[in-house]
């Protein structure tokens, strides 16, 4: 469970109140528990808020949710803060048998309560009207609004077919079949490649990262097999020598334990917030389809609308008696046109902020993450080079006789 | 600073010994050394190298060794490990029967011998086959101070084929019965089809000097005619061969009618040995109903056994076989699962090799330039843990190797104890034989007793009877000698092999422990130094 008293920097102070204290805002996702049978089996979990923001009930709320209900708070900022790097959700877990390992609900949940708090610490999203109706509102209307879900992440496939037509856009305009409808900013260019760039190179890491968990079970399961066997052969020598092994054989079961644990902490600890950064980067990458989506958008209908002035025009100059309807037509549009406008440069400037943000936290969070990861390391090696040495007087007392 | 430049971002191991990474800690770069291959000199790279710290192809361990001093408190385990380990760490053949006795090279009873220069020959061929076929010769040289060999620090060559090592194997098997002697190489006919030839001829020196020098080694047979003789005679092995035993069946069958007839002498000391071969049919048929007498519907020969103390000795000996196999089993896998863990740290490194070469590249801002920094200190500390889990893996390896050559000295012992049955039996066939005789013997007595003045025939047969007693009684003597001696040897080298046994096996746990830690030791060092370059990110307390 990460930091639950996430307090807002540079907000307003109330003075001189009695119950003065600086706005704040702190979930936490705990208690996972398995309902239902066999293929409808699910996981709840029970979200507590605690706040003072004045829109919410009261200073502490617990409700219970499950994973589709924290897809749809997703999905709904998705939808209405454009622009903006929505926090990334684990995965939906295919693989049936791995779904409710314990290893796996407690690393879902550790998402889950990320996911909440990173949204309730940013300025924007904190005050979502959809975020304060997942942490308070009860399990039927929340069941209505769940089953009322038209987000556009209904599958990665869906996504896949987003980004596809990005591509063939792109392709197109190679060939010459359409007018550009892309951006022509190179600097913007420059950042869709590194984006792009940068989920190949995490998910390598995060690849190598995960078998490194996989490496150190198996050198445990190594260990404690070998030092079975070691003991009994001691067993077998008896006297001073047999002695020796049985201390050995003791010592690397000894040290199986360590490695068994030290792949659980590379498991939580490093492995994961890879991976979560890696979705970080897929999320940044459905922005980055919104934006394309805003701008083709804008050119469109900078295209009709020139269409429908110099229809307009010519109207006016017959005096046609359609002109009104045309003028109203047109100022429609034209209302259209610049609501289209304001969104796309909304998102550009959401964008070049969340980007500023994105790249510090990150460097935070890794820097994190590599400290956990060396740490364990270390308390590892030493660990074993503790026990292998504290064996060494034994097995000098079992020589000498 | 890294030479992120200068690296080559292949994904293969090479390319990550060439990456040059910095040690903060001494100035001096270090590109991990290619392991070298053996020198051609076989004499050098056995003997000279085992304490020479200027062998260059230590120089990986060395750079490594200098880099890391930085870190270490001296003593610790990590120095312990250089000192002993330095030059044998580099995939140097070195069989670990150096300290032993035959390689003491100011001692006054050192043999050394070194097997090289294989060559291919032509069969100068007398048999069906037109053209001939080719076989290797391998070049042996021994170097001695023993004095059966012609005084000290004799050195000499001859030439051998693997044939002439059956024969030698087969020879010490028929004089040293019931000592514990290495075994031979395998013929491998299947690998030598499949394998390439270079590597098979290559694989094939390397066991036949192992198995020299394990003979070397031991006390009693290092002395013998037949190893002196093969290390030392010039030209054609001057060893009978080992006849195929269809010839001996069809010789020993010549004989056959004469023996049942009485007729032939019987060659006391040749009767003490193992009916084995064509050479005394009859004899192979005798004990062969005399073991099913003694135990119904077995096929082989089963001896009853009267010695309590080689009874238990023997289960005792094949329990730890058992145990000692499954030991064996498991330390390959412990050293797989080793060196899995340095690949895969390995690879992870180089993945964050590439990421601090992107990021650097495309770096826009600040915090970019500085995540690249970190991912460039997770990249060395990755990679320096897995070069360090490989030369772990090294050592492991060295150390674990005596488990299985003792599963190699268990199947030596059981052909002593094989010995010991076989002679056992020859010697209860002739008990037995003498018993029947002694039958014999009394019905004819009986017999002959009834007609008044003695029968003349049987009276004869008689005495031919009471003088195959006699020639019987003087054979089994012989065998239960021969018995005894072997019962003798087998007692000796049991005493022997249990001290080699303790000193070896404590050394190797010893060798085991101190590697461990040390590099255990080293690793620590490593993600330390990580640590405390990301500690910051902590104390910031975000």
């Amino acid at each position: 469970m990460i930091s639950t008293n996430r307090t807002l920097s540079a907000s307003s102070q109330s003075p001189r109140s009695p119950s003065s204290q600086p706005p704040y805002l702190s979930v936490s996702v705990t208690d996972p528990v398995k309902l239902g049978n066999g293929v409808q089996a699910y996981i709840s979990y029970r979200v507590i808020t605690k706040t003072n923001f004045p829109e919410y009930q009261g200073p502490e709320k617990i409700v219970i949710r499950r994973y589709s209900d924290f897809v749809w708070l997703r999905d709904r900022l998705f939808e209405k803060y454009k622009g903006i790097f929505i926090p990334p959700l684990p995965e939906k877990s295919a693989v049936e048998k791995f779904r409710f390992s314990a290893e796996f609900i407690e690393m879902r949940r550790q998402a889950l309560d990320i996911f909440v708090n990173r949204i309730a610490s940013h300025h924007a999203l904190q005050q979502s009207e959809d975020l304060r109706t997942f942490l308070q509102a009860d399990e039927e209307t929340m069941e209505r609004l769940r089953a009322h879900e038209t987000g556009i992440f209904k599958k990665p496939s869906d996504l896949m077919q987003i980004f596809k037509d990005v591509q063939s856009k792109v392709s197109d305009v190679v060939l010459g079949k359409e007018k550009p409808v892309e951006e022509s900013d190179p600097e913007y260019e420059k950042l869709k490649h590194y984006i792009f760039e940068l989920e190949n190179h995490l998910a390598e890491a995060q690849k190598h990262a995960y078998r490194l968990v996989k490496r150190h079970r198996e050198l445990g399961q190594s260990l404690s097999d070998f030092g079975k066997a070691v003991k009994l052969l001691g067993a077998c020598e008896g006297n001073s020598l047999g002695k020796a092994f049985s201390e050995l054989g003791a010592k690397s079961e000894t040290l199986s334990v360590k490695l068994q644990k030290e792949a659980h902490q590379l498991l939580m600890n490093f492995e994961e917030p890879l991976k979560d950064y890696v979705r970080a980067v897929q999320s940044i990458k459905a922005t980055i389809t919104e934006r394309a989506n805003a701008f083709r958008r804008q050119c469109e209908l900078t295209e009709t609308i020139k269409l429908k002035e110099i229809n307009l025009n010519k109207l006016s100059l017959i005096r046609s008696d359609k002109v009104g309807e045309a003028e109203m037509e047109y100022n429609e549009l034209k209302a259209e046109s610049e609501e289209a406008t304001r969104l796309f440069e909304s998102i550009v400037r959401l964008m070049n902020e969340e980007l500023v943000h994105f790249q510090e936290r990150k460097t935070l969070d890794m820097g994190i993450a590599f400290n956990e990861f060396a740490r364990g390391q270390a308390r590892l090696a030493n660990g074993i080079a503790d026990a292998w040495r504290s064996l060494l007087p034994k097995l000098e007392a079992c020589s000498s006789t | 600073m890294m030479c992120i430049e200068e690296t080559n971002l292949h994904e293969s191991r090479e390319e990550m010994e060439s990456l040059i990474l910095d040690d903060s800690s001494n100035g001096q770069s270090h590109s991990g050394a290619k392991l070298a291959p053996n020198h051609d000199d076989p004499l050098l790279s056995s003997s000279s190298s085992f304490m020479d710290p200027q062998n260059p192809n230590s120089i990986s361990i060395l750079s490594s060794h200098a880099s890391f001093n930085a870190f270490l408190d001296p003593p610790s385990y990590a120095e312990a490990i250089f000192t002993s380990f330095d030059s044998s760490s580099n995939g140097h053949d070195q069989t670990p029967l150096f300290s032993s006795s035959s390689s003491n090279p100011r001692g006054s009873d050192y043999l050394q011998i070194s097997v090289s220069d294989p060559q291919k020959e032509q069969e100068l061929s007398n048999s069906l086959v037109p053209g001939g076929t080719t076989y290797y010769t391998y070049l042996i040289t021994t170097r001695t101070s023993l004095p059966e060999f012609g005084g000290s620090g004799s050195e000499f060559s001859v030439r051998r084929r693997f044939k002439d090592v059956v024969t030698l194997s087969d020879r010490l098997s028929e004089s040293y019965r019931g000592f514990f002697i290495p075994l031979r190489p395998d013929k491998s006919v299947v690998e030598s089809q499949v394998m390439a030839k270079q590597e098979f001829v290559e694989q094939r020196r390397v066991s036949l000097e192992k198995y020299l020098r394990r003979l070397a080694a031991h006390p009693v047979i290092r002395r013998s005619e037949e190893l002196r003789v093969f290390l030392e005679a010039k030209g054609k092995l001057p060893l009978p061969k080992s006849v195929d035993v269809a010839s001996r069946v069809i010789d020993g069958a010549a004989r056959l009618p004469r023996q049942l007839l009485g007729e032939e002498a019987i060659d006391v000391n040749e009767v003490a040995q193992p009916a084995k071969g064509g050479r005394d049919l009859l004899r192979m048929f005798r004990e062969l109903k005399q073991a099913v007498s003694n135990d119904w519907g077995s096929a082989k020969p089963v001896v009853v056994e009267e010695d309590k103390w080689f009874l238990e000795k023997k289960e005792k000996l094949m329990e730890f076989e058992q145990e000692l196999s499954n030991v064996s089993q498991q330390a390959e896998s412990l050293v797989k699962a080793q060196q899995d863990m340095g690949e895969t740290m390995g690879e992870l490194g180089l993945a964050f090799v590439k990421l601090t070469k992107f990021e650097t590249e495309e770096a826009v801002f600040d915090s970019q330039r500085e995540r690249a920094g970190d991912m460039k200190n997770v990249a060395t500390a990755a990679v320096k843990s897995s070069r360090l889990y490989r030369e772990l893996n090294g050592q492991t390896v060295k150390h674990l190797e005596k488990l299985h050559e003792y599963l190699g000295i268990m199947l030596a012992v059981n052909n002593a104890f094989s010995d010991r049955s076989s002679a056992l039996l020859t010697v209860q066939t002739l008990s037995s034989d003498l018993a029947s005789l002694h039958l014999k013997i009394e019905k004819l007595e009986a017999a002959s007793a009834k007609i008044f003045g003695g029968d003349r025939s049987r009276l004869r047969r008689i005495e031919e009877l009471k003088e195959t007693v006699r020639a019987t009684e003087d054979a089994k003597i012989c065998a239960v000698r021969e018995y005894e001696r072997i019962k003798e040897n087998i007692r000796s080298e049991l005493e022997r092999h249990d001290k080699e046994r303790h000193d070896d096996f404590m050394s190797m746990l010893r060798g085991f422990v101190v590697n461990q830690a040390g590099y255990a030791e080293k690793m620590a060092n490593v993600w330390e130094t990580l640590a405390e370059e990301t500690n910051a990110y902590v104390k910031d307390g975000s």
